[in-house]
Parts: C-alpha cells; sequence; structure tokens
C-alpha cells in the first residue's frame, strides 16, 4: 500500500538550490496522475489544515485539474464543514502524483517524479 | 497488559535491487523497542506528520505506522534512490502507507566527520523548528557520538530530552535519545 507522490507530501517540498531564496512553492509537472481513494477523516483533515500552505494546495490542485472549486481563501469554521473537508480529503490525500516532475519557481531546476517517490537531491555543485 | 506489535517484513532490504540499502540491525531495532514502549503515548499524541531523515529500507516507520494508525502521514526521506524504492517494498509488504522521498544533503552520510556527528550537527538545529509543541524527536547515537553533549545542545535550542533506551552491540553502546519541547 505504497503511496505515491500526494499533493500533502508536495505542500512540505522545497527547493534548496544554491543561491535560491524562494524555492516554493514547486511547480508540478505531471505526465502520469491517479486517484486512490482513502478513508475519509474528517478530524486529520481539520487538523492538517493549519500546517498547510493553502495558496500552495490549490494551486498544485488546480495544475493536476483537480482544484474542485476550492476557495482562494481558506473558508472560516471549516471544522464543521463536512463537504469543505471532503474537498480538502481528495486534493491532499487521494491525488497522487505516478510521474513527472518538480520545477524549482526560481531556478527552474527540475526534480524528477519516478514510480511516485520525487527525487530532491541535489548535485555538489548545486549545494 | 500494554499491546505487542510485531516487527515489520523487511526481508528483502539489502538484497537483489536492494542490496545498497542498510539491512536493519541492532541500532534500528532499538528505535523500533523504543517507539513501542513510548507505544501508548504516541497514540495518544495521534501525530499528524511523522518524519524519519534516513529511513533505509523503511521499517521503523512502518512499525510506527503500524502503531499510530493510518491517520499519519509517515514521510522517509533518504539519500539513497533504492533505500526509497526499498521503503516502497516494505510499505506494501506490509499494508502501511509511507511516503519515500529521495532527500537532500542534510541527511548524507550519516556517520560522517569528527565523532561521526557532522550531519547530526547540521540537522540538530533545525529540529527545534520543525518539531510542532507537542512533538518527540527520536535520535540513535552511540557512544563515540557524545549524546549528552547532544542533549545538551539541544537544550539550548529549548529542546529537553533524555536516553530512553540503551544496549550493548558487539563493542558499540548504543542509545535512543528521545526530546520534547520544553
Amino acid at each position: 500500500m505504497f503511496v505515491n507522490m500526494k499533493l500533502l507530501t508536495h505542500n512540505m517540498l522545497t527547493s534548496h538550490v544554491k543561491g535560491v531564496t524562494k524555492g516554493y512553492p514547486l511547480l508540478i509537472k505531471a505526465t502520469e496522475v491517479k486517484v486512490n481513494e482513502v478513508d475519509f477523516n474528517p478530524q486529520f483533515v481539520s487538523r492538517m489544515i493549519p500546517k498547510l500552505e493553502w495558496s500552495a494546495l490549490v494551486q498544485a490542485a488546480d495544475e493536476l485539474g483537480h482544484r474542485q472549486d476550492l476557495p482562494v481563501e481558506l473558508v472560516p469554521e471549516y471544522e464543521k464543514n463536512e463537504e469543505f473537508l471532503k474537498k480538502v480529503h481528495r486534493v491532499l490525500l487521494e491525488v497522487e502524483v505516478i510521474e513527472g516532475c518538480l520545477r524549482c519557481p526560481e531556478s527552474g531546476r527540475e526534480f524528477p517524479i519516478s514510480r511516485g517517490i520525487p527525487n530532491m537531491l541535489l548535485n555538489d555543485d548545486e549545494v | 497488559m500494554s499491546k505487542s506489535y510485531t516487527t515489520p517484513v523487511y526481508s528483502h532490504a539489502a538484497r537483489g535491487d536492494f542490496r545498497d540499502v542498510y539491512d536493519p540491525a541492532e541500532d534500528s531495532f532499538l528505535l523500533i523497542d523504543a517507539l513501542e514502549k513510548d507505544a501508548e503515548r504516541l497514540q495518544l499524541m495521534s501525530p499528524c506528520v511523522c518524519l524519519e531523515v534516513g529511513s533505509g529500507s523503511g521499517v521503523v516507520s512502518a512499525f510506527l505506522a503500524s502503531v499510530v494508525g493510518p491517520s499519519a502521514l509517515y514521510l522517509c526521506t533518504d539519500v539513497n534512490p533504492a533505500a526509497a524504492q526499498c521503503t516502497a517494498k516494505t510499505a506494501s509488504c506490509n499494508d502501511v502507507s509511507l511516503q519515500p522521498v529521495v532527500g537532500t544533503g542534510i541527511e548524507a552520510a550519516w556517520a560522517g566527520g569528527e565523532r561521526g556527528r557532522e550531519v547530526t550537527d547540521r540537522f540538530l538545529p533545525v529540529v527545534a523548528q520543525l518539531l510542532s509543541s507537542k512533538g518527540l524527536f527520536y535520535l540513535i547515537t552511540i557512544a563515540e557520538n557524545d549524546p549528552e553533549e547532544i542533549i545538551r545542545l539541544l537544550g539550548k535550542c529549548g529542546l529537553k530530552g533524555e536516553a530512553c533506551l540503551s544496549t550493548r552491540a558487539g563493542n558499540e553502546r548504543l542509545s535512543v535519545l528521545r526530546f520534547h519541547k520544553s
């Protein structure tokens, strides 16, 4: 039950190429995406939301064509809004990237995603 | 009586495609034992995000996932791409969800430098920033790493720590240090 790269994971990844001051959020260029159903746990999603960069999540979902109608701004009292939490659940945990790459917004460096695993390694001259 | 947990399946590690992946040994099992001792505490905490740096085969995170349950993100970073693939396989074998990431420099050459702490010393200052207010940080050390000094250093960053489990493996004195925000 290994998981391919979820948008929850993408939300936490940053480019650390030498000289880059804002390597976040990484742009997703996906060639293979799948939606994998995961049990809905509203408490988990509610607890996760404050830890997220909301705009980065919306942008990533949009890039993959899975934004649905997630708002640009986080809605108030989302803990009680099950319909909203279900949408966030889908985007965070069910949309997975299998093949593609993550592009540093500043340097343009591309980090490959292969068989669902992002590779953030840098060459010696990039650190 | 406390529940007992089984060691995850890891027989694919260190062979075949995964021959360059660290074969779980005394240090891995000591860390697993420490997590098992803390099982109830970890379940009550119900962490959202668990990060393992230098996950190798993924056996420790697979164990943690079996204790804490599926409602958490288990990020497993390793500098070795084969380790990330091995972690994926370990997740499948044990029916847990792990998220491998081939990680950048910080976790490279874990045992490098004087006292074997070059990498740990770069990672430690970041821990206090990464750890949530209720989170726990576990670190496995050998005596040569000078665990007492690591505890003092992290104390200056606001983390309170102690050795929660120790053992002797051959000539090595292994300890699991556990830290939380004070």
